[in-house]
């Protein structure tokens, strides 16, 4: 397609480039704040000298997180958490995908079960009622009620069942005229061809189980017992407010707390910078994939 | 497979495969895939539908010592205690101005972005955007409201410094009634707009090529390109997102919310999760939050069962 620019155009296309280049800016420029802030020297940082670049670069505030047991202690849960999370996230999204991903011609009580599962979309129990749910199962206070109310992500399963549906009906047929029963199919059929979703799916169940926070703040009666980013939600967010009430103490301690706080902030978010190449490879095809119907 | 199936037990398979729906249904076992069911089932049933049981206390004066066996009814009394608060009202109106707002910007700036990036040519400039823009949809409120939190402090943050040096007061806006729910949008809005721009991308290179030469060969410009072939293009992505949307209306974002407010901006932006929280788990009135939260259920239900509805005649939308 050959164009001929014209002034407009050309104009436009200016405008165009350096809009876009403003806007995904802005996405990353207070990420990067931040970091600046977290290699810089607590004075810096309070007489505001500090912008996109540390200045008076210096490790203490990472010195200080690391020096502090409960953060430690909080990233450890959090690490169980996930282990622990994604991999009963991954099982069941598995498991209940591939009977629902069959025709209802051939698995009856399809439809019945799909319905089980969406309704729970539609219509939740609320705050409290699973509050108390937690509470009489007795997981309140362990790992597992970090795990197990969440256990079944109903929109993964939909993801994964509609890229299911869209492996050739022959495959599955093959696999049962050599003999393979169900389980068989499901592991050594269905999952070798589904990576690329499974990929994607299990990033969302590591992103969502590391983001987490609130029902670390309800569940878990031990500070002791928080992952990390209820922890950080107690030490950020929570006591930020008290300082920011009253603006004008700007006491010592609480300056040189804006570095610690900018590394913590930081060494929360790490994690999923670095699976972020992985989703962003993963995500649009995986999406894009299970979304299609036929 | 393990075992090879000799060639005539593989011809006899294959025939009742073929051979009529009955006969295949009986061939294909059952029980695995209501096994494989169970596990994901019985956590659904316990930790979704036990809930929803639950939701009785709604009507009760619900003393956890007593638990839901022994604690009294009270009817009603619990709806009518949380209608005559005083703030009930003011909360309600902050969650639908605030969710409302959310959608309509969720709706705008996606859309213009993915048009202005579906115009550049340069694919490393597309791709190096489009990594940025969405980065910010993967963080936790915990880690975007630390960077806000900082960012828009009255005393030290980047913004005021900015302000100040344009010379303007430096404004509180995390603490200010008049500037709270414009953060509250416009932080969702950057958190968020960049996911939707990828959805509307990828709906835009489904568009026929040709349909653009068609539209070159009858004399379009660029903007008429845009006009007639890229925005009819996304239409009924558009309308399906926008529907679903609609199941928001009454989530106004609590995890945003609860990290970004404080006292001093109830009045603009406390929402019914946020109150839901503060009177059952801090005040423990267990009934009275259950029964708003059984509100709100019941009226999101509502709007998400419409909006379902809505997709499936409009964009022919299907869950499953």
């Amino acid at each position: 397609m050959v164009e001929r620019l014209t002034w407009s155009r050309k104009a436009f296309i200016a405008f165009n480039y350096t809009f876009l280049t403003i806007v995904s800016l802005m996405c990353i420029i207070p990420l990067v704040h931040v970091l600046a802030i977290s290699f810089s020297s607590s004075e810096a940082a309070a007489a505001g000298y500090v912008k996109l670049w540390p200045v008076d670069w210096t490790l203490s505030s990472y010195e200080y997180v690391a020096g502090q047991a409960a953060f430690l202690k909080s990233m450890l849960v959090t690490v169980q958490r996930v282990a622990l999370g994604v991999t009963i996230n991954m099982l069941i999204t598995v498991l209940i995908a591939y009977p629902l991903s069959k025709e209802t011609s051939v698995f009856r009580p399809r439809t019945f079960y799909a319905w089980i599962f969406v309704i729970t979309i539609l219509f939740n129990g609320g705050l409290i009622p699973t509050y108390m749910i937690v509470k009489y199962t007795g997981i309140m206070d362990t790992i597992w009620a970090l795990v197990l109310p969440t256990a079944v992500p109903v929109f993964n399963v939909i993801l994964m069942l509609n890229f299911f549906r869209n492996l050739p009906k022959e495959l599955e047929e093959a696999a049962f005229i050599d003999g393979a029963g169900q389980w068989t199919t499901l592991w050594r059929v269905y999952i070798p061809l589904s990576m690329p979703s499974l990929a994607t799916v299990t990033l969302f169940a590591i992103v969502g189980h590391w983001n987490a926070w609130f029902d670390g703040l309800i569940f878990m009666n031990t500070p002791d017992h928080y992952p990390l980013q209820s922890y950080l939600q107690t030490i950020i967010i929570r006591q930020d407010f008290s300082a920011m009430a009253s603006a004008d103490l700007d006491s010592l301690t609480q300056i040189s707390d804006r570095t610690a706080k900018a590394a913590q902030i930081f060494l929360g978010a790490l994690p999923i910078l670095i699976v972020y190449p992985f989703l962003q490879r993963f995500f649009v095809s995986g999406i894009v994939l299970g979304s299609v119907k036929e | 497979m393990s075992h090879q199936a000799a060639p005539a037990e593989a011809d006899a398979r294959m025939a009742s495969l073929s051979s009529g729906k009955n006969q295949r249904r009986s061939r294909i076992p059952q029980i695995p895939l209501h096994l494989m069911i169970l596990p994901g089932l019985l956590l659904v049933l316990i930790y979704n539908y036990g809930p929803m049981l639950g939701l009785v206390i709604a009507f009760q004066k619900f003393v956890p010592a007593r638990g839901i066996w022994d604690s009294a009814w009270v009817g009603l009394e619990n709806f009518r205690y949380v209608m005559a608060l005083p703030d009930t009202m003011q909360i309600l109106r902050n969650t639908i101005v605030i969710a409302f707002m959310k959608m309509i910007a969720q709706l705008v700036v996606p859309i213009i972005v993915a048009l202005l990036l579906n115009e550049v040519r340069k694919q490393w400039f597309k791709r190096s955007m489009q990594t940025m823009i969405y980065l910010p949809h993967f963080l936790s409120w915990i880690i975007l409201g630390g960077i806000l939190v900082d960012i828009l402090s009255p005393s030290e943050g980047i913004l005021n410094a900015g302000l100040s040096w344009l010379g303007i007061e430096p404004i509180y806006f995390l603490g200010d009634n008049h500037w709270f729910r414009f953060v509250l949008v416009a932080s969702d809005t950057w958190k968020e707009f960049g996911f939707n721009t990828i959805v509307y991308l990828a709906a835009l290179t489904g568009i026929n090529p040709t349909l653009y030469e068609a539209a070159i060969v009858d004399g379009a410009g660029r903007w008429k390109q845009t006009l007639h072939v890229t925005l009819p293009g996304m239409a009924s992505i558009i309308i399906l997102l926008s529907v679903l949307s609609l199941g928001n209306v009454l989530n106004a974002g609590f995890d945003q919310v609860f990290n970004l407010y404080s006292p001093q901006v109830y009045e603009t932006g406390d929402i019914i999760d946020t109150f839901v929280y503060r009177i059952g788990l801090e005040d423990a009135q267990y009934g009275v939050a259950t029964a708003v939260g059984l509100f709100k259920s019941i009226v999101s239900l509502t709007f998400i069962s419409v909006s379902y509805y809505l997709a499936y005649r409009l964009a022919n939308y299907r869950i499953f």
